[in-house]
């Protein structure tokens, strides 16, 4: 970074050399498993240039934004509706927790069997790392798993301004109506919160310019179909982690660009590996920034990742809000009909993710999946079983890792991968 | 064609040669500290033309030994076993610190695999450790649990807080024997719950540094309702495996 943010950071409170000991790290981390990659589109230098000021030029103009008035709502899941946030004029921004840090403070709070991504968020909290939580103007923490929820129980005294979201935990008439009250409650307060009024052409936009995000994301996941693919699964994963930090409209501008160039290699058959390398799906837990550890290991054993169900990944990005209400009311609902098909395993029963992940294999020509499983996940961890029986009874191999952030296992992980990997070579 | 196969395993490093398909010579090392030395040592002189490399070390020795083709330790396993157990179905592998369940198909491919997680619980590692904490050597624990009539359990499998259990117990005047078939025994149900895991068909195959443990054997057959056939070196069936893909690539 060529600008000194240094005065900014110490602006927002960040403690100004944690952060630097965090920079050094993630650096050196993202050059590594990035920049050396064979044969990268050119339009993968943008996201390069957007991780590079990940912490720099996106959180000024969050800074920026709030001094002319516009709220950022910063949030950990992808059920936080960003159709409602983005109508009020607002920011959503993903928090940090993707990464150990400052583990000893974090579990002073949490019991050491708690996930680590819940732990990587209270890491990133406690030492004052994380510029996008101290530029938020609300945290909205959202009742998902058991960890999260008794999480921000614990984690509403550690932030200025945490707003709970209740979430249903089936997808019944009831769970509906349950989510449809809460996103409800949730528009109310993000008009306390902005000002301002959530008119049926606000949120026409908001519905708009995310529809528009997801829909150069479903466009991008088709192009990976192509064998040889034309982008590393390292490289889409990143898109995919750079989409909750990004300005939505640069953000889609910048993904159709890139979907250009991957065309045009398509057509003239060029892709980062030969045609015929092992695919892989992987599905499961969410990889936040800077998580790569898996993703990194499966792409050095010789394969290609062609895709990812995960809430970081084609399960965040799935299906689009209809824009055809023509009040609030008819909108919110089409906002709640939308977020309710997310498969994510806080449902039960949760039966339309394994035929999501199915769906998928078949549709990437992937030959076999990898489900990833953070370790105290229950939700994904106890839903992996039965995702394996069924992927491997439809002959879709599979290969189930339960893991955390730490670097330890990562000789085992790569002798599973690497076997794995032989078996899909046959 | 002389065709070699080298296993770095955690514990040991195995190192098999075959002329023509046919085993001419078998070396078995502890790996201690320097595992690199003790490779160029049991290297040391040898003639063949082509090595392939497995175990946790397979990417430090292609680092040293370019011309190295590099497996999987559940391939390598897969491959030797078929040469030994025609028409194996299903492999138990008990290592330094992993176990593996392999299941293959009628041709010998692997078709399913699972091992142990992170932690050495259900390894040799661990038989070691607990044969430390009762002052036993490695033959006076598998004897001493032999002897045994019954066997005292144990209810941790984590090999840390296994430990202390053990500690405590002999402070409560356990019999020795006892908990050293507890140990066995907490092994051998945690081996057959790996097993659960793939598709378990005969004949099962038991094979790694802790198939020779007759023990373990017995208790493992009876805790998976299999008989284990047991090939005669079981610790180089890596290696072996190796030493065959180098043949097999032809190079």
């Amino acid at each position: 970074m060529s600008t000194d943010y240094r005065p900014m950071w110490k602006e927002l409170g960040l403690d100004l050399e944690a952060h630097d000991a965090l920079l050094g790290v993630l650096g050196p981390l993202y050059e590594q498993t990035f920049t050396r990659q064979p044969q990268r589109p050119e339009g993968m230098k943008y996201f390069d240039f957007v991780m590079s000021e990940v912490h720099g030029l996106r959180i000024k103009e969050l800074v920026d934004a709030r001094s002319s008035g516009r709220k950022v709502v910063g949030s950990f899941c992808t059920f936080v509706p960003e159709e409602l946030v983005l109508a009020l004029d607002g920011i959503l921004v993903g928090l940090c927790a993707g990464a150990e840090f400052a583990t000893p403070e974090a579990e002073k709070y949490l019991p050491r069997n708690t996930c680590a991504l819940i732990k990587g968020a209270f890491g990133f909290a406690l030492a004052r790392v994380c510029p996008y939580l101290a530029a938020s103007d609300v945290v909205v923490g959202e009742n998902t798993c058991d960890g999260k929820k008794k999480g921000y129980e614990i984690f509403k005294d550690l932030v200025p301004n945490l707003y709970v979201m209740d979430l249903p935990q089936t997808k019944s008439a009831e769970g509906r109506a349950l989510m449809r009250a809460e996103f409800k409650r949730f528009g109310t307060y993000l008009e306390g919160l902005t000002g301002k009024k959530l008119t049926a052409d606000a949120l026409k936009k908001g519905i708009a310019a995310v529809n528009a995000k997801r829909s150069v994301m479903h466009r991008l996941g088709k192009l990976r179909a192509a064998d040889p693919s034309p982008i590393s699964g390292l490289d889409g994963l990143l898109m995919n982690q750079i989409y909750f930090y990004d300005d939505p409209a640069r953000f889609t501008g910048s993904v159709a660009k890139l979907c250009d160039e991957l065309e045009l290699r398509i057509k003239r058959n060029e892709g980062v590996a030969p045609k015929g390398t092992p695919r892989i799906l992987i599905s499961g837990c969410p990889m936040a920034v800077p998580n790569w550890k898996l993703p990194a290991i499966v792409e050095k054993a010789g394969a290609i990742i062609v895709g990812e169900e995960s809430c970081v990944g084609a399960r965040g990005t799935q299906a689009l809000t209809a824009d055809t209400g023509k009040t609030v009311d008819e909108l919110l609902d089409a906002v709640v009909d939308r977020y309710l098909k997310i498969d994510c395993a806080i449902f039960t029963p949760n039966a339309s993710r394994v035929e999501h992940v199915l769906a998928m294999a078949k549709e990437l020509g992937a030959q076999g999946v990898i489900h990833y499983g953070l370790q105290f996940c229950s939700p994904y961890q106890i839903e992996a079983g039965p995702v394996e029986k069924r992927l491997e009874k439809e002959g879709v191999p599979a290969l189930r890792i339960d893991t955390d952030y730490g670097q330890e296992d990562i000789g085992q992980i790569q002798t599973r991968v690497e076997a794995f990997v032989e078996r899909l070579r046959g | 064609m002389r065709s070699a196969g080298i296993d770095i395993g955690s514990r040991a490093i195995k190192f098999v040669l075959c002329e023509d398909g046919r085993v001419v010579g078998s070396t078995v090392e502890d790996t201690g500290s320097d595992p690199l030395t003790v490779c160029r040592r049991v290297l040391d002189g040898l003639a063949y033309n082509r090595i392939t490399s497995t175990g946790y070390g397979r990417h430090l020795f292609k680092e040293h030994w370019p011309e190295a083709d590099v497996i999987s330790e559940i391939k390598a396993v897969a491959k030797g076993v078929t040469a030994l157990v025609p028409g194996c179905r299903t492999i138990i592998d008990i290592g330094g610190q992993d176990s593996k369940a392999i299941s293959l198909d009628a041709s010998g491919k692997v078709q399913k695999f699972t091992m142990n997680d992170r932690c050495a619980a259900g390894t040799g590692q661990f038989l070691e450790m607990m044969a430390t904490a009762l002052a036993y050597t490695r033959e006076e624990f598998v004897a001493a649990a032999r002897r045994a009539s019954r066997a005292q359990k144990l209810s941790s499998m984590c090999s840390v807080f296994a430990q202390s259990e053990v500690v405590s117990l002999i402070a409560r005047g356990a019999a020795k024997e006892e908990m050293a078939l507890g140990v066995h025994e907490s092994i051998a149900s945690r081996t057959a719950a790996l097993a659960g895991g793939v598709p378990v068909e005969a004949p099962v195959a038991f094979t790694g540094g802790c198939a020779r443990n007759e023990c373990l054997v017995s208790l493992i057959s009876a805790a998976m309702k299999h008989p284990l056939r047991v090939p005669e070196s079981p610790q180089t069936v890596a290696a072996l495996g190796c030493a065959l893909h180098t043949a097999a690539e032809g190079r």
